[in-house]
């Protein structure tokens, strides 16, 4: 009886303009727009936002399973950011599934063996100026709790494994090569026709009692042969949102918009295509609430234009004359690790005298001095208003100028960050922010200063 | 409980300053060995070793007293390097005041000075502590920015208007500076130019910020009593306060951005100790931190110069000019100088010293009674603020 027991997916908020791409390079003809991780998000940010709404209200978990091909880090453990982030206890264990694209259908075949864990899946698709990647890919996360009580119980699984060589590309490149299309399509197709037709078998179902198909593949010309073989219907919830292909957060961002769609008793086929095949059946079950909860929705709704100049830039491939300033320095990993509640869980210290939060903790209170009394306090879904705000052309930050405010968060408490998702937007004293794990900055010795900033924040009905 | 004025007055008998700027041709030895033989040949020709003590103020040029005495060739004293971050030049004035004032020392000096250009940087490089990364990361102009729109909430006043009160105080400062042959920057500027210059972090443009720059002064100090032994004209000390906040404000959500509160009790002390009680008319002139123009505009209420939420008034209506009521950085301020840290405090007195002696030429204001030097580091909400008041009637 495991399955799926909350879903959410992350959709970043700069929109990149196809046509920007194309008038920039004088080549091709762009349309649309797609999303594109902001100048401080990475892999590792994208999938703690994904984490923390799926994480909402769910059971606890025994693991974690995060993919990604970009991982944000390598020998060091991006999983465990995404828990520490994630304000999950110690005694979780957190696992990468780094490097291939088939590690989004990995970590969720690991996580469904596991039981109690969450499945999270992020990936930046980027390429050099002009690729496919950069132009037909879409940034973004998806994550799955995965327990004993489903929305959408596991019904079956199949997977192929074939090596052969349609993309690759080498530690922290940019560009991702790729063979003849022709090639791919060749090895695709009947790759995934027989996942499929096992899947099915195994799980005694026809293709005409699956109400939502869900088909995730770099490979655009074997997606395009192997969707032939479903309706329209099939395919609607799934392909609602109209994203390019996510990487290895690409079948799970499908599944969660196949599972806005779905109502109790759809079967749900997800097949993956990369490096061989994999097919999951599910059932959605009873408990399944229904619409759009995955945060697709609201998400897409949102976002805001970036220009590609500086896409460019925050993907570091048309870098700028950097302030005349010192070098960043680097948090360091004692001081980090002292303050990992803070740093990574934003956990604050309320007095238990006055009852004001003090952000950082510490341990004679601001406002009354009382010495070691506090109890912790998550930060993370506190939201907060502008007490004052300023652009700073000589910050630090990627992207000039740095929006800094000073947050009055609701019921207590008061820090000075970087807002971001504002690059251009207005701000005023009293407008509404909310907490967002974000980069501060990339060191010179490759350390990444995750931190918490805000983001502007609607209030929902 | 409490603070007080000087049990034993003391006074400053001899004052040097350097040329403040880009020097490129001298480093912090030059610098200290100028403004300290300077200032002995000020006091009457007192030889280095007739000091029995010296404060030296540095925040990165340099650490512990050797500092000072390595290129003095100063042997077995006692030399005390002091920091308080912008406000090291007051720190270090203070303090050599209090060792006179004890007993403990007949003649002492108070040494200031700081060598930034070499490090090559736009601005400042505060010296940090390795940390978790989680503490904000603003420039110093994007600190002090954040009053502009909290000032504005708070009283009312469009931010425009606000704009205009900081043009006129860089427009005044650098048109002071203009007199000036030891300040940096020696150019009347026009509004016009000020106000069009392009933004570096909310409505502070370059004009709206101090430089940065090497400079050193010094002062020679020795009891009340005794002054009249090393000059005609000795400078009295009426006052000396120093007020660190809790460096919390930034953390509590009661602080709005919108005041200096450091400043004011730095200020309040300071009035007590010199039996002042009414500074907006029996301060003649002051030298006030003017590291960023929204600063200065603050400080005049902080210091009681001007009513809460009217400074810009004052300021618009040139109170604060040349030939205003009070005249506030006659000298130019930091905005033409620059800030060499350990320096500017004791840059701030040393227009003290020329204008309670009468030498300060086309800058010289009319018989002054009181003069107040105000001296702060930090930022908003995180403030350290000294405030020393000077005349030439003693105590």
């Amino acid at each position: 009886m495991v399955g799926i027991e909350s879903y959410a997916a992350y959709v970043p908020s700069p929109r990149l303009d196809r046509a920007d791409i194309a008038r920039v390079l004088a080549a091709g003809r762009g349309k649309g727009v797609r999303p594109v991780a902001s100048y401080d998000e990475d892999s590792t940010t994208m999938a703690v936002e994904a984490t923390r709404r799926a994480l909402r209200g769910a059971h606890p978990v025994e693991s974690v399973w995060f993919a990604t091909s970009r991982p944000a880090y390598l020998e060091k453990s991006n999983a465990a950011t995404v828990a520490a982030a994630a304000g999950l206890p110690v005694e979780v264990a957190a696992y990468d599934v780094s490097g291939a694209v088939r590690g989004g259908a990995g970590a969720l075949r690991a996580g469904l063996a596991a039981g109690a864990a969450v499945v999270v899946a992020s990936d930046l698709r980027l390429g050099l100026p002009g690729s496919a990647d950069e132009s037909a890919g879409a940034d973004a996360a998806a994550a799955f709790v995965v327990g004993a009580e489903p929305v959408a119980e596991l019904v079956g699984t199949a997977s192929l494994t074939s090596e052969f060589l349609d993309r690759w590309r080498e530690p922290g490149e940019v560009r991702t090569r790729t063979w003849e299309e022709r090639f791919g399509v060749e090895e695709y197709v009947p790759l995934v026709e027989r996942a499929v037709d096992t899947v099915l078998g195994r799980c005694e179902l026809k293709r005409e009692q699956i109400q939502h198909v869900v088909l995730s593949t770099p490979h655009a010309r074997a997606r395009a042969t192997v969707r032939r073989g479903f309706d329209e219907a099939q395919l609607a919830g799934a392909e609602a949102y109209g994203l390019g292909f996510a990487g290895a957060a690409d079948l799970g961002v499908g599944l969660a918009g196949a599972l806005d769609a779905a109502v109790p008793g759809d079967h749900i086929l997800v097949v993956s295509a990369v490096d061989g095949a994999d097919a999951f059946v599910f059932v959605v079950t009873d408990r399944h609430a229904g619409g759009a909860r995955s945060g697709l929705a609201a998400d897409l709704a949102g976002g805001q234009p970036v220009g590609y100049g500086d896409y460019l830039n925050w993907r570091g491939l048309l870098p700028r004359e950097p302030a005349r300033r010192p070098d960043v320095k680097p948090p360091v990993p004692p001081a980090s690790r002292r303050t990992a509640a803070w740093k990574f869980g934003f956990v604050a210290a309320q007095c238990t005298a006055c009852g004001y939060r003090n952000l950082p903790p510490r341990r004679v209170c601001l406002r009354c001095s009382a010495t070691d009394g506090f109890e912790s306090v998550s930060m993370v879904d506190v939201t907060g208003r502008i007490a004052t705000f300023t652009d700073d052309w000589l910050s630090e930050s990627v992207q000039l100028p740095a929006r800094v405010v000073a947050v009055d968060f609701d019921g207590g408490g008061r820090f000075e960050c970087e807002m971001t998702d504002a690059v251009g937007v207005e701000l005023a004293i009293g407008d509404r922010v909310r907490p967002t794990f974000r980069l501060a900055s990339v060191a010179g010795n490759g350390v990444r200063n995750y931190v918490w900033k805000v983001r502007p924040h609607e209030e929902e009905d | 409980m409490g603070s007080h004025a000087l049990a034993n007055p003391v006074a400053v008998v001899g004052m040097a300053c350097t040329q403040f700027g880009e020097l490129w041709d001298r480093n912090v030895d030059d610098l200290l060995v100028e403004a300290t033989h300077g200032a002995l040949v000020s006091a009457g020709g007192l030889d280095v070793q007739d000091v029995d003590a010296f404060w030296l103020g540095s925040m990165i040029s340099g650490v512990s007293g050797l500092t000072l005495t390595r290129p003095l060739n100063i042997s077995h004293k006692p030399v005390t390097r002091v920091e308080n971050m912008c406000a090291t030049g007051s720190e270090a004035f203070r303090n050599a005041c209090y060792a006179v004032s004890s007993g403990a020392y007949d003649v002492v000096m108070a040494v200031g000075g700081e060598k930034l250009k070499d490090a090559g940087y736009s601005g400042l490089e505060m010296p940090s502590v390795p940390n978790d990364g989680t503490p904000p990361v603003l420039s110093a102009p994007a600190m002090y920015s954040m009053i502009v729109p909290a000032y504005a909430r708070r009283y009312g006043v469009p931010e425009e208007q606000i704009k205009e009160a900081m043009t006129h105080i860089a427009w005044k400062n650098h048109s002071n500076g203009a007199l000036n042959p030891r300040a940096q920057f020696r150019k009347e500027t026009p509004k016009e130019t000020i106000a069009a210059a392009p933004t570096l972090a909310g409505r502070l443009s370059v004009f709206d910020c101090s430089g940065v720059a090497d400079g050193a002064a010094a002062a020679v100090i020795v009891r009340a009593e005794d002054a009249h032994r090393y000059t005609d004209r000795p400078l009295y000390v009426h006052a000396l306060a120093l007020d660190a906040g809790s460096g919390t404000g930034r953390n509590d959500s009661d602080y709005d951005y919108s005041d200096l509160a450091e400043s004011a009790a730095s200020a309040r002390a300071a009035y007590e100790q010199a039996g002042i009680t009414d500074p907006a008319t029996q301060i003649s002139l002051a030298e006030v931190h003017d590291c960023f123009t929204p600063t200065e505009m603050v400080l005049m209420e902080e210091l009681g110069f001007s009513e809460r939420g009217k400074a810009w008034r004052d300021v618009l209506d040139g109170r604060y000019d040349r030939d205003g009521a009070l005249p506030v950085n006659i000298d130019g301020g930091l905005k033409s100088f620059g800030h060499p840290i350990g320096a500017s405090g004791l840059r701030m007195l040393f227009e003290m010293w020329l204008q309670f002696r009468g030498e300060a030429g086309d800058r010289q204001v009319a018989d002054p009674q009181f003069g107040l030097v105000q001296n702060q580091g930090g930022s908003p909400g995180d403030l350290v603020s000294a405030v020393t008041i000077v005349s030439g009637q003693r105590p």
